[in-house]
């Protein structure tokens, strides 16, 4: 098994004819996922490379039965194509545009959560489950199927950590970039509740950085709920209060969601915390030596 | 993005939130003359910096002037506006160095019966708006939040509806405003929270938020940070945005789409991602380095874009060598090689260069390097990588 998607996953992109949109398309195809179709409004009946493009998200999952989709529009229009891809009964929805203002994500994100949809992002590099399916913009073949399900804040730092992962020979069930905004569709402790129940995870992974309280939540709801091994990162024990660092959510503000709370919060719970990127594959090691 | 005092009670003004009449100067002539025009008896010239505790915070080199000053003549405000204008500020929020104040803002005073605090910011934790206020206006906020939680209280709303009347009552209540302060209070609050919404807004602070003497409710600060993802929103934003705030190096990576962040190490980084800069800083300092700064160069950087990079690190003369750490997704390694090969010839490393590349088309990366002119220390992993720099910094 892999948490929310697998090779059964039939998958459309909502911007699939801009060129990030048509390049991670035929990567993801490339990659094995079944990619049913685009949606671009007002390019209906065109093709891209064999792909169909359809006006609305409606009339793609009508016509290819898609059950995702990942979203490559433009900031402005982002909110609105989340709300489509909800409308039309999509059940797994990675946004991965950068820069959508947050009081968009604040109407969306009330809707995503009282509907059964998933919204990954946004302002991720998407999720994969290894040899099965990949929606999104991370480099495939660092990723082998496997035992660790990895959970990041952070796109490259992920790939470092599946490295590490894939080099230990561990593998990983399903990666999850969460994304950089402070406002995501999906929590750590969302996606912990789904590698508990998933028999093929063994282990969990899970990267964050400065900023809000997510780890720290995550923390206490490891230390309730979760027995299987948890290993942990936090970037940005450098960074200086109040200055937002690439991402719009790794922002230090009023003292707080520094990473020396998140790193205490983490090892009060008993998760092994990695004290360097280099030392994330190790801690998953050692977390499962117990 | 932020903005100064001045701009934000004109942009208060015009969303209903009540404000003092007040004049921007530029010199202390301006200022004497704000002064009488505003009418006097009382008037307080304020310094406008992007930072807060400008009242407490005094110049630099002369501890009796403060940031903000009462002026009860024109004068006294053109005495205030010269201890001030083109001096360096320092408050507790602007570091050392301070910051130069190059205009104040010369506001009618006002009768002053109960200072409060009033702020909106996004609580992450449930993703909406929250409405904060506290009987302890005038102080910092963090210092109340830390020291007496108890006394700040918050409501959240949603953006599409705004702040709700029974919500203002519970404010009040707690606030102890009743009567006609009360019905200034069901006007000022809901109107900050539209404001916050209507503005894409990160933070909006007022601090103090005064009653007067006639039940008043004015708002005696302002301090706005923009979320700049919905700049695309507010065009009219750009005329507000005061470039001699922002840092020279920072601004000039924003033009070349690179994120920036200077700090005071002497180990300039050279990453792709947030989260992989940020650790890289991390390691640095874990083997006993400084890191100069943060940068990330995205996903997708261009020769133009690495090129610039590396002329922003070296222009920091704290720069004593510098560390390259990139793990090649959809950005390949040969890009990258071939954009530092350009890079070196265009700017000149003049300081030790630690490499090291990871991901797509790394072998063909590393072999460019090799086959070039460029001196570089090899890495074969980020710890390696930080070893490296840091021995050959001298640290």
């Amino acid at each position: 098994m892999s948490i929310l998607i697998d090779a059964s996953t039939k998958v459309i992109c909502q911007g699939i004819t801009g060129s990030a949109g048509k390049f991670h398309t035929l990567g993801c195809r490339d990659y094995g996922t079944q990619l049913v179709g685009g949606v671009t409004p007002g390019k209906g009946g065109q093709d891209v490379e064999g792909i169909p493009v359809f006006d609305t998200v409606e009339e793609a999952v009508a016509e290819t039965g898609a059950d995702a989709t990942m979203i490559f529009v433009p900031p402005p229009f982002t909110a609105d194509a989340i709300l489509e891809a909800l409308d039309a009964g999509i059940k797994v929805i990675a946004a991965i545009t950068e820069g959508v203002p947050v009081i968009d994500m604040v109407r969306v994100y009330e809707k995503v959560r009282a509907s059964d949809a998933v919204l990954i992002g946004p302002n991720c590099p998407g999720l994969i489950t290894p040899g099965q399916c990949k929606i999104g913009i991370m480099p495939g073949y660092i990723h082998n199927p496997g035992k660790v399900g990895v959970m990041s804040r952070s796109g490259t730092l992920t790939y470092e950590a599946v490295w590490q992962t894939s080099a230990l020979g561990l593998g990983q069930s399903t990666c999850v970039g969460l994304g950089g905004d402070p406002i995501v569709g999906t929590s750590f402790i969302d996606l912990l509740k789904r590698y508990q129940a998933d028999d093929q995870t063994e282990a969990i992974l899970m990267i964050g950085e400065i900023g809000g309280s997510a780890e720290e939540e995550a923390a206490a709801f490891v230390k309730e709920h979760v027995t299987k091994p948890v290993a942990a990162f936090i970037a940005g024990r450098t960074a200086p209060p109040g200055k937002r660092m690439g991402h719009a959510g790794a922002i230090i503000s009023g003292g707080k969601g520094t990473a020396t709370e998140k790193v205490a919060a983490l090892e009060a719970a008993g998760i092994t915390v990695a004290p360097t990127p280099a030392d994330m594959g190790q801690a998953v090691v050692d977390a499962m030596k117990g | 993005m932020k903005i100064h005092e001045y701009q934000g009670k004109e942009l208060f003004r015009r969303a209903g939130v009540p404000v003092l009449d007040g004049v921007v100067a530029t010199t202390p002539d301006e200022a004497a003359a704000a002064y009488e025009k505003l009418g006097g008896p009382i008037a307080v010239v304020k310094a406008q910096i992007h930072a807060g505790g400008r009242g407490k915070g005094t110049i630099i080199d002369n501890p009796k002037q403060h940031g903000v000053v009462l002026a009860k003549s024109a004068d006294e405000a053109r005495a205030a506006a010269a201890g001030l204008l083109g001096k360096k500020l320092v408050t507790i929020q602007t570091g050392p160095a301070g910051q130069t104040v190059n205009k104040v803002f010369v506001e009618a005073g006002c009768d002053i019966a109960r200072e409060l605090y009033l702020g909106i910011v996004l609580d992450r934790a449930v993703a909406k708006p929250v409405l904060m206020v506290s009987t302890e206006g005038g102080m910092e906020i963090e210092t109340v939040a830390e020291k007496t939680p108890g006394l700040i209280h918050k409501e959240h709303f949603d953006p599409a509806v705004g702040l709700e009347a029974y919500q203002v009552r519970k404010l009040c209540k707690k606030l102890g405003i009743g009567g006609a302060a009360a019905k200034a209070a069901a006007k000022f609050m809901p109107a900050m929270c539209r404001f916050y919404v209507d503005s894409d807004c990160e933070l909006a602070e007022v601090n103090p938020l005064v009653i007067t003497g006639d039940n008043q409710m004015i708002a005696l600060d302002a301090k706005i940070t923009f979320d700049n993802n919905a700049l695309f929103r507010h065009p009219d934003y750009t005329d507000l945005r005061d470039l001699a705030e922002e840092e020279e190096s920072e601004l000039r990576a924003g033009n070349a789409g690179l994120s920036y962040v200077k700090l005071e190490g002497n180990i300039g980084c050279l990453v792709n991602g947030a989260g992989l800069a940020m650790s890289t800083m991390d390691i640095i300092k874990y083997h006993g380095g400084q890191p100069a700064n943060f940068l990330d160069v995205g996903g997708s950087a261009n020769t133009e874009q690495v090129t610039e990079a590396f002329r922003i690190l070296l222009s920091d003369p704290n720069v004593k060598g510098v560390l390259v750490n990139i793990f090649g997704g959809i950005a390949r390694c040969t890009t990258i090689a071939g954009a530092l090969i350009e890079a070196s010839k265009t700017v000149g490393f003049d300081v030790p260069l630690v490499v090291r590349l990871e991901g797509t088309e790394v072998e063909e990366g590393r072999k460019m390097l090799a086959e070039s002119d460029v001196d570089v220390i090899n890495a074969t992993d980020i710890t390696d990588a930080a070893k490296k720099i840091v021995a050959a910094t001298g640290v």
